[in-house]
């Protein structure tokens, strides 16, 4: 995973906001959900980018907005300096051909009416200048076996595969047109534990070999840490914690990125009573309805009145290499195992 | 330190193996008629459970960890489930020799239950408080009022803010953690002696599944309640239990007390197991992956059933399902060569 210093994807102060309303015949708006408010950061060419969070933080809403799915309110996704987040009919065809998405659930993503040469193939439909008629039947071939298939099962239909096997189905549909940047928005977690190290193997593999970029979005912290070159952390709509998996994982200094840590249980019963543990009060406030000044204030042990009234931007701070978005970070080694 | 120091937990809990268990099943055997034939979901299952013991029961999707659980509660749906061997134990009676009546005496009252999806497990349509109350009032015949005070005790109990103005809320004005402690204080309603816990965790947050779990502990050192949790994470199981079977393809593959068990595994799925985490020490590197996929419940190998994916197999293996050896005063392991694994040496 040697990451090249260029950017092939810059993320700058994105914005979703969803509108509520209220009212049937006159719709007026009463608020918003802030799913996303004002994320910035860049993906390097070959480099993996894991993106944590607790549900409702708006990693998912971040992943529609990157592959220009969702509209932005405001800000700009460019890849490879072409801007993804205004762009509309032929140019927005374009350049989504170099951004795929690998979803979570490879039972539901996958139309059960349709065989797997149809799924894995169906990309050239959209843009047949991709592969010639004649030639799609052999790459489709040739991506299956790329991710572990038999591509003799080409006419196979998908409640014939194991669940492992149709996540490889939905890679290999990711691959067809060859994009450089991946994202993945949970793709293991839907699988049983056994079958999850086949495929983290295999998106690994796969970077190696083709150069691909990851944005690699998932709840599991270990496994997030296992296959990324960088880590940032989400809370309510935004990144409070940005650095290199090291500097995340060694020496994380947010206070909702040391609460994670914590949290996560440690598969190794030895000294686990010794062992510490920040447990967090209450749930995460509505995205409606933030709290002022920093998000996560309102559970925070360290909060103090400015933390109120002054929103900490993310940025580097003293004593540390990384971002982090707090008015008091410090570094705190939470000891764990995983 | 000597990290080793740690004594191993009693595998019998404090009554020793000389006391009576609290819920013993003994040689379950559990199959599902469908249409595509008979589905042996559970075969040949024991474990027991003493008083104040965590049990975890691990294993992934259609191992049976969760069927199991459902024989002991008297909930599975029969037909298409039959129980066609075994007994369950709870106190010395054999549950499946009971009456439905004399069941019902135990379900919920003495032996109750939590599951995954709490918004699924209540009813959308009564408030929190009549559906806790309606433990009171169903089991003990309490008045509405007294039911509704202790109602409003149990919330408490199980921390959720502001009981009293929380009482006639609906289920669906609450967060995923705030439900599963509404489930929580449900099943602790009737003073349970067995609290089943089935992947009670896995739909929420890691911040909430650590409250969760910390309120589950402290539930239990305040009783003398027998545990059983059922889950697929290595990591919750570490974290809380004194011992674990692990489960593949309706069998005990293995069970051991925690530490012994984590420290050497003696099945070489658990051992796959165990090697497939990511952990720091990994990064970079290809991680152990199983080989294969899970043993299809319609049409077992008549020998091992993790045989065809394992590093350790040899000819018997595939036609001879193994026992589970007794591999120390506490532990057994069903693998014929449970010495190579327990060794760490590879097939």
């Amino acid at each position: 995973m040697a990451a090249t210093g260029d950017a092939i994807l810059e993320v700058r102060d994105l914005v979703k906001h969803f509108p509520l309303t209220q009212g049937v015949l006159v719709r007026k708006q009463i608020g918003a959900i802030k799913a996303v408010d004002g994320v910035s950061f860049d993906l390097r060419r070959g480099e993996t980018l894991g993106i944590v969070g607790e549900s409702g933080c708006g990693k998912s809403t971040l992943a529609k907005l990157l592959m220009g799915l969702e509209r932005p309110t405001r800000g700009s996704v460019r890849i490879n300096g072409r801007e993804i987040a205004g762009a509309r009919g032929a140019e927005l065809k374009q350049v989504r051909r170099n951004i795929q998405l690998v979803m979570q659930d490879p039972y539901t993503s996958l139309n059960p009416r349709m065989t797997v040469g149809d799924i894995v193939g169906e990309p050239y439909e959209i843009h047949p200048e991709a592969a010639p008629r004649g030639d799609r039947r052999r790459r489709v071939q040739a991506l299956l076996e790329l991710v572990g298939l038999n591509p003799d099962h080409i006419n196979r239909y998908p409640h014939q595969f194991s669940g492992g096997q149709r996540q490889r189905i939905g890679i290999a549909r990711g691959l067809a047109l060859q994009p450089e940047i991946i994202v993945c928005d949970e793709p293991v977690s839907a699988l049983d534990v056994s079958i999850q190290a086949q495929v983290i193997n295999l998106l690994a593999r796969l970077q190696r070999d083709l150069g691909l970029s990851y944005v690699f979005i998932a709840h599991d912290l270990s496994v997030v840490r296992h296959i990324s070159d960088r880590v940032g952390v989400m809370y309510l709509g935004k990144l409070v914690e940005l650095g290199r998996d090291s500097e995340i994982y060694g020496q994380p200094a947010h206070p909702y990125t040391q609460a994670l840590l914590s949290a996560v249980p440690v598969p190794n019963p030895e000294g686990r009573a010794r062992r510490e543990r920040i447990v967090l009060q209450g749930d995460p406030p509505s995205p409606a309805d933030p709290p002022s000044g920093c998000r996560f204030r309102t559970r925070c042990w360290k909060a103090q009145d400015v933390c109120a009234q002054q929103e900490p931007p993310l940025q580097l701070r003293p004593g540390t290499w990384h971002e982090s978005a707090c008015h008091f970070p410090q570094v705190h080694q939470v000891i764990r195992a995983f | 330190m000597n990290m080793t120091s740690t004594p191993p937990l009693p595998a019998w809990g404090a009554g020793g193996p000389g006391s009576e268990p609290l819920l013993a099943v003994e040689d379950l055997h559990v199959e599902f008629a469908t249409r595509q034939g008979t589905v042996k979901a559970v075969n040949g299952v024991s474990y027991s459970l003493y008083p104040g013991e965590t049990l975890a029961v691990l294993g992934e999707s259609g191992s049976g960890k969760s069927v199991t659980a459902q024989a002991i509660m008297g909930i599975l749906d029969m037909p298409p489930a039959r129980i066609s061997r075994g007994r369950i134990r709870f106190r010395g009676t054999d549950l499946l020799g009971l009456s439905e009546d004399a069941r019902s005496q135990v379900r919920g009252r003495r032996i109750a239950m939590i599951f995954q999806d709490a918004l699924s497990a209540l009813n959308p349509v009564f408030t929190v408080g009549s559906q806790i109350g309606e433990m009171f009032r169903v089991h003990q015949g309490m008045s509405r009022r007294d039911a509704e005070r202790r109602a409003v005790e149990l919330m408490d109990r199980v921390r959720i803010p502001g009981a009293r103005q929380r009482l006639h809320d609906y289920p669906h004005q609450f967060s995923g953690g705030m439900r599963q402690r509404i489930m929580i204080a449900m099943a602790i309603a009737l003073d349970p002696e067995v609290l089943i816990a089935d992947e009670p965790t896995t739909a929420l947050d890691v911040t909430v599944q650590a409250q969760i779990m910390e309120l589950l502990a402290e539930l239990k050192r305040e009783s003398d309640m027998g545990m059983i949790l059922i889950t697929h994470d290595l990591g919750v199981v570490a974290d809380v239990a004194d011992k674990i079977a692990v489960m593949y393809g309706g069998r005990i593959v293995e069970n051991a007390p925690v530490h012994d068990l984590y420290r050497a595994p003696a099945h070489p799925y658990t051992k796959g197991l165990l090697e497939s985490i990511p952990r720091v020490d990994r990064k970079g590197r290809e991680l152990y992956a199983i080989a294969g996929m899970p043993p299809d419940l319609l049409d077992m190998p008549p020998g091992c059933a993790f045989a065809p994916r394992c590093p350790y197999r040899q000819d018997n293996c595939v036609t001879e399902a193994p026992p589970l050896y007794r591999i120390g005063p506490t532990r057994g392991g069903a693998c014929h060569y449970w010495r190579e694994v327990l060794d760490g040496s590879h097939g």
